[in-house]
């Protein structure tokens, strides 16, 4: 059964050879279910897979299909082999799972649009080269992955090319990113020339022989990887092309810039986890900048205006989350929260879709406003959505994938209390921007008249994605509710987990989760009495920290400061340099040619007998040097 | 038996009617004069086989000089052919008139 893996990110591949190859000649409704059902079928063998591997799991839990050698070289052959066990699983079952919802979701929010056709087909596009890369069992192949997927995002950020700002942020996007694929690429080289394999678990197992713990070579593959996942995932200190990503359309922003993506660098860190476990400085690197990246973007998240880049801001927090996990070695940890992350935040950018779409595409937070009863259905499942997000104690499964995120940290031997308390703060704030959204959208006076309501499809996506996230969070409970360790036991058939339980710790566990769930609280509170009822409040609030506000609305000022450190000396230097040295000696050359062209030019005047005269004399040279030789 | 002519004076003769040929060819305008100053340089160069071949008792010479023959009939078919073609075309036999395709 498990040898059917090739259709997973073979059908959507197909499904955009078709929509590409179709264009225009492929009706709509034909196209919507061609996207839908190839990502649909895909999620029904995810599924499928899933429970075959929970109930009777393959020998040592993974499965390989090698399709054929791709790359057959002398010392080590390549193959196109695909690897299915429980870390990709878990990827793939969000990218198919999500993925499948936000292409029926799409299927209405588009459906104004002139360019549904491409929309469908890159998405498409999208959801097979993700597939590719968490399935991926090689790095040349992972690297495919990587980078097609980092190509989809650029096409989709600039789906509407004819806004040359949309044009700019895709290309920010792709640059930026492209920093830290160039720090992966390295990163694989030297596991290549080191290592003399490119085979993942051929790499994690060889590893720990060749290299001692906390040699060098470890800490340089470590950081190099580490490069490459900062890029892709909007961390510090390349996370400023996330929020500008936002230009793109919203299912475009849930699938690619909050659910799967952005998550690829925990993937990436999460599968290749023994290289980052021989360098420790290496973990602790990641631990850091995660805890320093969900506080910032947290921060940032609180005083934006416009709806998606408050979320955008909040994916970077909370995959920052997801670092601070990695970093302290709690694997499934970040896995879970990646997980559960997955589904509210599509669900959060979904219904912030259906407002903006109700609002004639008007994104500004502060002309919103009253929609509670206008659309329940949104208000309901956007609450939802937001009460995960702060993680609201008991009911939401923010709450049990972040508690059980927060207390792998304080128990680690890599974390402790000081990245604890750092989580906490920026759970603080997560809860204040929280409610900040809900009140600033949902209650208060009605600013924009609502011009069109969620249809059917919609709001049954919606529905499905409040569901999950309000019980996804049952397959993981802390041990002191109940013994309920499904998802972290099947990460780790893949990944051997590093944080152990010791004993006896229940009352520390206790007031943990007492003190998150009264910080949590008061947070939305907070948030819901400045933003709610208190407007006057706020505006006192924002009248005293004007210059914070701006720094933060900014988001810490990280597009200033690469702009005068990096941008402009560049371009200064690019136009400076702009008459080179290289250039003038090939100029040298074409200006030596067209100078004799010139001279040489004139002796072609026409004239007959100049010519013959011209032979004559020629004849005569010759003849006096025979002569005189 | 006519005294031999010494292979010099033959030479000279050819070497003359040569720049005689050259000359004309390159100071005339009239295409019918410069076509008459070519023959002149291949009967030139002719008469210098001539001598060569007489001198050294081989045929090989006339040989040569029937080959050019042939060849300068040909030139002259060629050559009438395109003078007419010019003709017809300025009216003029001018040769400085086919001027037009300089660089």
């Amino acid at each position: 059964m498990y040898d059917l893996v090739w259709l997973l990110p073979a059908l959507p591949f197909a499904g955009f050879l078709v929509l590409t190859l179709g264009g225009p000649r492929i009706s709509r409704g034909a196209c919507a279910w061609i996207a839908c059902s190839t990502v649909g079928i895909s999620t029904a063998i995810m599924l499928a897979f899933a429970v075959g591997f929970l109930i009777h799991p393959p020998a040592e839990h993974a499965h390989t299909l090698t399709l054929w050698r791709w790359i057959p070289l002398e010392a080590v052959g390549i193959p196109f082999s695909l690897r299915l066990d429980t870390l990709s699983q878990a990827m793939a079952s969000v990218i198919t799972g999500v993925g499948f919802l936000i292409h029926l979701y799409s299927t209405e929010y588009m459906k104004m649009d002139p360019d549904y056709n491409r929309f469908f087909a890159y998405l498409n596009l999208f959801v097979g080269f993700m597939l590719l890369l968490v399935l991926a069992d090689n790095f040349v192949l992972l690297l495919v992955g990587w980078e097609g997927v980092g190509l989809c995002s650029y096409l989709l950020i600039g789906f509407w090319y004819r806004d040359p700002a949309n044009g700019r942020a895709a290309r920010k996007a792709f640059v930026v990113t492209r920093i830290g694929d160039a720090a992966l690429l390295i990163g694989i080289f030297l596991i290549f020339a080191e290592l003399g394999t490119l085979h993942i678990p051929e790499v994690l197992a060889l590893a720990p022989e060749r290299w001692e713990l906390g040699s060098g070579v470890a800490l340089a593959a470590a950081l190099l990887i580490l490069g490459g996942a900062v890029g892709k995932s909007a961390q510090l200190p390349l996370q400023t092309w996330l929020p500008d990503a936002m230009a793109g359309p919203t299912p475009v922003s849930a699938l690619i810039h909050a659910a799967t993506m952005v998550t690829a660098g925990v993937y990436l860190i999460a599968r290749t986890h023994g290289l980052f476990e021989l360098a420790p400085p290496a973990m602790q690197t990641v631990a850091v900048i995660g805890s320093v990246t969900l506080f910032t973007a947290a921060c940032a998240a609180l005083v934006q205006r416009d709806i998606k880049r408050v979320l955008a801001y909040s994916t970077i927090s909370q995959i920052g989350y997801m670092f601070l996990a990695l970093g302290v070695g709690a694997w499934a940890g970040a896995l879970f929260h990646f997980m559960t992350h997955a589904w509210f935040k599509a669900l959060l950018f979904l219904a912030a879709g259906a407002v903006i779409n109700a609002l004639h595409h008007e994104q500004d937070l502060f002309r919103m406003g009253g929609l509670r009863k206008k659309l329940p259905l949104v208000f309901w499942t956007f609450l939802i959505g937001a009460a995960c997000l702060a993680a609201l104690p008991l009911v939401t499964s923010g709450f049990y994938s972040k508690e059980k995120l927060l207390w792998d940290v304080w128990i680690s031997p890599y974390g402790g209390p000081w990245f604890w308390a750092v989580a906490m703060a920026g759970a603080f704030v997560t809860a204040l921007y929280s409610a900040r959204l809900v009140a600033l959208v949902f209650f208060g006076p009605a600013r924009t008249q609502v011009s069109a309501r969620p249809g059917g499809r919609v709001g049954f996506v919606l529905v499905i994605l409040a569901i999950w996230s309000l019980i996804g969070g049952g397959i993981e409970l802390p041990h002191t509710f109940a013994h309920v360790t499904v998802f972290s036991d099947f990460v780790a058939m893949t990944i051997p987990t590093l944080v152990e339980l010791p004993p006896g710790l229940d009352a520390q566990l206790w007031t943990l989760l007492a003190v998150a769930s009264v910080i949590v609280v008061a947070g939305a509170t907070l948030g819901a009495w400045l933003y709610g009822a208190g407007a006057p409040a706020r505006e006192a609030l924002a009248a005293r920290t004007g210059a914070v506000h701006r720094f933060l609305m900014n988001g810490w000022e990280f597009d200033r400061l690469y702009d005068t450190i990096l941008v402009r000396p560049y371009v200064r230097l690019a136009e400076w340099n702009r008459a080179d040295g290289v250039d003038k000696a090939v100029f040298l050359i074409t200006g030596l040619t067209r100078a004799a062209h010139v001279a040489i030019q004139r002796t072609q005047h026409g004239q007959l007998r100049r010519y013959a005269a011209g032979v004559a004399t020629g004849a005569v040279i010759i003849l006096l040097i025979m002569l005189f030789q | 038996m006519i005294a031999e002519i010494p292979m010099e004076h033959g030479l000279l003769i050819a070497a003359v009617l040569f720049c005689l040929g050259l000359l004309g060819l390159l100071v005339r305008r009239n295409l019918i004069i410069m076509l008459i100053s070519v023959e002149i340089m291949l009967n030139a160069a002719g008469l210098a086989f001539i001598v060569a071949g007489a001198h050294w008792g081989q045929p090989d010479g006339q040989v040569m000089f029937i080959f050019i023959l042939t060849m300068a009939a040909a030139e002259v078919a060629v050559g009438l052919a395109v003078i007419l073609q010019f003709y017809w075309k300025h009216h003029s036999l001018d040769a400085d008139l086919a001027s037009t395709m300089k660089g």
